[in-house]
């Protein structure tokens, strides 16, 4: 059953590949000791941690003390955020962030505001390109943090983290960056971008969900999250996670080779491409959001005009075909996605958004299929449509 | 992503009444696309008051279409005294629930077809 499926929704979480089964399972049956206790048994797994956070590192260029194993990318992004806030309020309380950051930073912000935090939200260009100008003039005597997403999970837009970070160090900022949906997907460099804090989610390249890490460069206090033992340097009490833990060190493994993979990563991107010139080929009135260029090569978002998002995703998911949507109706609210609204899009049109997002593991006759349903799909409900007629 | 129950999905599904009817007696327009819920229901009446067709144009999710389907189909050769008593509360039950954020769409519902009735009776007491 599960084989049939057309597997779209890579942004939302992406299958586990094989080989980071293979070496969890080892520390789910055999190598069940508590990796803080002092016998070969627990020690042996300790190594296999530290050499889970050598791989971590590896896949962004930091060193392996610099990394932080966290239940996944809500924690690390809670982590860098509150752990900067509270360690620096003495020194200032002002952040600066995005508006279409995801809402593990977005929600954090917020919470920050009651606390007394001033929080500026950069606005973003048409194709979600956040304003690396205004992020330079709204730097004050008492901004402590800049926290940009690396990749936009609903439209894959790439920002520019360089150019920020590079800015940040010279202002004495801290620069953190969500790169969820970046790691795996692009060559991360946090020594050459300058990145003082990033966050990264195992189950979003082909590991397993639980498992993430915070990188937090050599130096950086901040204030730890969850107090208790003295696990990950004082910084994330509680029992490390191990299979996850060894699952997320496998899959930056992968990760990492796979980047080197030119064919691997341009037939990604072929299959994309194909998919968005397909559909816009066969259907009319879309719009296409995020960046044509600086996106990243697995994302397709689009708008529907004269339908409803969350009615296209269950007649796809009708025919065996997982995507995603930021339609009111998906968010559980009333309100379409903060990020296709911050693009400049009106309610009734991010309402028909769709995104499919694809991975190493999507073929080519999947693409095909979905090019095949999605036209009858949209004609079908653009046919029930009170504004169809009129948009023709 | 919300839990639907069968019956809405059947309704999903079949659209038995979906589109318009050209030289309506009563159209009844309800929704606003910024909310991203938008129903016109269309009705034909006979001399004797009875509805004799009855359909609708959605735009919106799932349990828009199924609400406005289902509407469709119990005003459908209903009186329009009788007709005109349709509830919200009705609608969900006979679609065996709701999720609760999806309420609005039966009220919606609900609204449309009494629209469509004063749209019909405005017309005739205009004529």
């Amino acid at each position: 059953m599960i084989e049939d499926v057309i597997y779209l929704d890579n942004n939302a979480t992406t299958k586990i590949a094989p080989e980071v089964v293979e070496e969890m399972l080892l520390f789910l049956k055999e190598n069940y000791a508590n990796p803080s206790s002092i016998y070969y048994l627990a020690q042996n797994i300790k190594k296999h941690i530290e050499t889970a956070r050598e791989k971590a590192a590896r896949l962004l260029n930091a060193e392996p003390s610099e990394i932080i194993f966290t239940s996944g990318g809500t924690e690390a992004d809670n982590m860098a955020i509150k752990g900067i806030a509270f360690a620096n309020e003495k020194k200032g309380k002002h952040i600066i962030t995005s508006s279409i950051e995801h809402h593990a930073v977005i929600n954090t912000c917020k919470y920050l505001e009651k606390h007394g935090f001033e929080i500026t939200y950069i606005p973003v260009d048409k194709y979600g390109i956040v304003d690396v100008d205004l992020i330079k003039k709204s730097i004050k005597n008492d901004t402590i943090l800049i926290s940009i997403m690396y990749v936009n999970n609903e439209i894959g837009t790439i920002e520019p983290v360089a150019e920020i970070g590079k800015i940040a160090r010279e202002k004495g900022v801290y620069f953190h960056t969500d790169a969820v949906q970046a790691a795996g997907k692009i060559k991360i460099d946090v020594k050459e971008q300058n990145i003082d804090l990033l966050s990264i989610s195992g189950h979003k390249f082909h590991g397993p969900k639980g498992a993430g890490a915070l990188y937090i460069r050599k130096g950086i206090k901040i204030d730890a999250l969850l107090h208790g033992g003295h696990q990950e340097n004082n910084l994330r009490a509680g029992t490390e996670n191990v299979a996850g833990i060894i699952g997320l060190g496998k899959a930056c493994e992968i990760a990492d080779e796979d980047l080197k993979n030119i064919k691997m990563k341009s037939e990604i991107k072929r299959l994309r491409d194909k998919l968005e010139k397909g559909i816009l080929e066969k259907i009319p009135k879309i719009i296409v959001n995020g960046h044509p260029e600086k996106r990243i090569d697995n994302t397709l978002n689009i708008c529907i005009k004269y339908i409803e998002g969350e009615s296209i995703l269950i007649n796809l998911d009708l025919e065996g075909i997982c995507a995603s949507s930021g339609s009111a109706c998906t968010s559980g609210s009333l309100e379409p996605s903060h990020v296709l609204l911050a693009l400049g899009l009106p309610h009734e049109i991010a309402h028909g958004s769709l995104r499919f997002s694809l991975s190493k593991y999507t073929k080519e006759k999947e693409i095909d299929k979905v090019l095949e349903i999605l036209p009858v799909i949209v004609q079908k409900l653009r046919n029930l449509s009170p504004f169809w007629k009129k948009g023709k | 992503m919300l839990q639907y129950s069968d019956k809405v999905m059947e309704q999903f599904k079949s659209m038995k009444n979906a589109g318009r009817i050209e030289n309506a007696d009563g159209i009844g327009k309800v929704g606003n696309p910024v909310c991203g819920d938008v129903m016109w229901i269309y009705i034909k009446v006979d001399e004797n008051e009875v509805i004799t067709d009855c359909k609708f144009e959605t735009f919106g999710c799932v349990a828009a279409i199924a609400t406005s389907s289902l509407a469709t189909e119990l005003v459908k050769g209903k009186k329009i005294d009788e007709a005109k008593d349709i509830t919200n509360k009705r609608i969900v039950e006979l679609l065996g629930g709701l999720p609760k954020e999806k309420f609005h769409c039966s009220v919606l519902a609900e609204e449309g077809i009494k629209k469509a009735i004063e749209d019909y009776k405005n017309k005739k007491a205009g004529k």
